[in-house]
């Protein structure tokens, strides 16, 4: 079985009386696509901002490579290998690709002069190893320039140049066409088989379902299904799942809730 | 995996090298496009002017004029491409260059050594850019409206103190700091020289250092640089201590060339700088500036006044012509501009 990279145990998050989260776990294993999946407010980026350390949770543990960690924090997650990609405000648009990639971690000689030169080599290697090359650009084109998913891979490169073992990607694709959502596919697929684990979040079941090894389905700060790929016959049967969760009072699961406990 | 199954952003081999940024002429056009498009302005101005009276723009003297008063405008326009960048604005430099003049001359009235006087500047301008921006970035403050507050504050300082009065150092004339900082070399004044040793070194401070690259990300993107570790305040209060640097260089070039502080040093400069970051292709909206534009804008606006005066026209002229170079660079830099959100 492939290690586990990071467990969060019974999180639970409140905001004065309003449970944003009531008892959510969630792990991710190396080499693993989870996908998390909820309609706005169902507690999705409450998720990832805890997972990234920027937003404690008020009970609840968490737990990295089966170690329990304390005080968790925006550091302590770093520390972890764990990069998170917020949606709007991960790039500097009017910056080239290099400066983002090195951004807050630049390669600099004394005095904080710029190598340039290995920069650019250091930037090219990445974006090769992501599959993301292209005759249009180069690392010292600028980020403005490019097509959204491609905006997606300069995000990927940066977090695979900070070491990141597990990458949560928020809502890469919503906003995407066709040929970009499948452009964000490649780069996902390239780093899972460099052994890393990405977090893909999204509300379009269809590219959730596309890319995802495992989808964990979040409703109202519950967590409402956990299932592998393998036990989820099509992208269809998830989003009846979806729309059942939807119902403000149903009567009975579905067929897919006896997977719940899995895996 | 087969060839049909390799996604679009797989890359073509044979295109390597043949991209138009590794171009050396191209990728250098495309990189410097703002510097460039003022390059124009200026070319086309100068020869306007020589055309309108060959007989006094061909000749070195009018040159020499604006070549003394320049040095002070570039130590005060430079830094300013800066702070605009980070998305920031600067209105003090005016008093704090004044200050800065001010502590200068006070040692060297005193007695001391004129290299002294520009450490004591040097410090003073570095404090007051220190505490400007503390102010604006600590307190959360407007930087438009709390500059400007500083620039009343610290010029009224300046008045209390001195009750309006000037000082004469004539015994810089017997100085060698006169002749290193203040006199003249191969024709040309020499803190001309200090003046473009400045801009060079700030713009390799600009393009090729992490300070500089901090300043781009920080005016383009804040909330980005913060969560990448980039200790945003800091960056911006050291955008805000180097104009209070360069403030503190054009008082004491000011103040050496006049051999007189006067109480009002740098206020005339307030307007015509801040037009010569423009003019120069830094927009204002944060993330990206020339400090090569930001000189060349300088040296557009300098030439202005004297080139109007120079041509024939009377000094009515002057304001009129300042006003449309600026509205029409403005719009040449619009145009060139490609703004990304």
């Amino acid at each position: 079985m492939a290690q586990r990279l990071i467990e969060l145990r019974n999180i639970t998050k409140s905001f004065g009386r309003v449970y944003a989260l009531g008892g959510v776990n969630l792990s991710v294993d190396a080499g693993e696509v989870v996908g998390l999946i909820g309609d706005n407010g169902a507690g999705k980026s409450t998720l990832i901002k805890i997972l990234a350390g920027v937003v404690k949770p008020t009970s609840g543990e968490i737990l990295v490579r089966g170690e329990p960690v304390h005080g968790w924090s925006a550091a302590r997650s770093r520390e972890a290998g764990i990069e998170t990609v917020f949606q709007d405000r991960a790039l500097a648009v009017q910056q080239s690709i290099v400066r983002n990639i090195f951004m807050g971690c630049e390669l600099k000689g004394p005095l904080g002069w710029l190598d340039t030169a290995r920069e650019a080599r250091e930037a090219e290697r990445l974006m090769r190893e992501i599959g993301f090359t292209s005759k249009v650009f180069t690392p010292r084109s600028i980020v403005g320039q490019l097509s959204g998913g491609e905006r997606q891979g300069v995000a990927i490169a940066r977090a695979i140049y900070r070491q990141a073992d597990l990458i949560v990607l928020d809502e890469p694709t919503t906003a995407l066409s066709i040929t970009e959502t499948n452009k964000v596919f490649h780069f996902v697929r390239q780093v899972r088989e460099s052994g890393r684990s990405i977090v893909f979040i999204g509300h379009n079941i269809h590219h959730v379902y596309g890319i995802a090894d495992r989808f964990v389905v979040l409703d109202r700060g519950k967590m409402e299904l956990e299932a592998k790929r393998a036990d989820v016959p099509s992208a269809e049967a998830l989003i009846s799942f979806m729309e059942d969760v939807a119902k403000p009072n149903r009567p009975g699961d579905p067929g897919l809730s006896e997977t719940k406990a899995a895996p | 995996m087969t060839d049909a199954a390799k996604t679009p952003v797989e890359a073509s081999d044979a295109a390597e090298a043949a991209h138009p940024l590794d171009h050396p002429v191209r990728g250098f056009v495309a990189a410097n496009r703002a510097p460039l498009g003022t390059l124009a302005v200026l070319v086309v101005m100068m020869a306007i002017f020589i055309a309108a009276s060959p007989q006094v723009f061909l000749e070195w003297n009018i040159y020499r004029s604006v070549l003394t008063t320049l040095p002070v405008a570039l130590f005060l326009v430079v830094p300013l491409v800066f702070v605009v960048t980070a998305g920031e604005i600067d209105l003090s430099f005016p008093a704090t260059m004044g200050f800065s003049a001010w502590m200068f001359a006070l040692v060297v009235q005193a007695g001391f050594s004129p290299y002294l006087g520009l450490a004591a500047a040097i410090a003073t301008g570095a404090l007051l850019g220190f505490l400007v921006g503390a102010l604006v970035v600590y307190f959360r403050l407007s930087s438009l409206i709390a500059t400007l507050g500083m620039n009343f504050m610290l010029r009224g300082l300046i008045q209390i103190a001195t009750q309006g009065k000037s000082i004469a150092l004539l015994s810089l004339t017997q100085s060698s700091v006169k002749s290193v900082f203040s006199g003249i070399l191969v024709g040309v004044p020499t803190q001309m020289f200090w003046a473009l040793a400045f801009v060079m070194f700030a713009s390799l401070l600009f393009n090729r250092n992490q300070f500089g690259a901090h300043v781009k990300i920080v005016g383009d993107n804040p909330d980005s640089a913060q969560q990448m570790g980039i200790d945003v305040n800091l960056v911006r209060v050291k955008a805000f201590v180097f104009v209070g640097l360069g403030a503190a260089l054009a008082g004491f070039f000011s103040t050496m060339i006049n051999v007189t502080w006067w109480p009002t040093s740098g206020d005339g400069y307030l307007l015509p700088a801040l037009a010569s970051v423009f003019v120069g292709g830094t927009p204002t909206w944060g993330g990206v500036g020339t400090v090569g534009g930001g000189a060349i804008g300088a040296l557009i606006v300098s030439f202005i006044q004297t080139g109007i005066v120079g041509a024939g026209l009377s000094g009515f002229y002057v304001q009129f012509f300042n006003g449309l170079i600026i509205i029409l660079s403005l719009i040449g830099h619009r145009w060139n501009q490609i703004r990304y959100r």
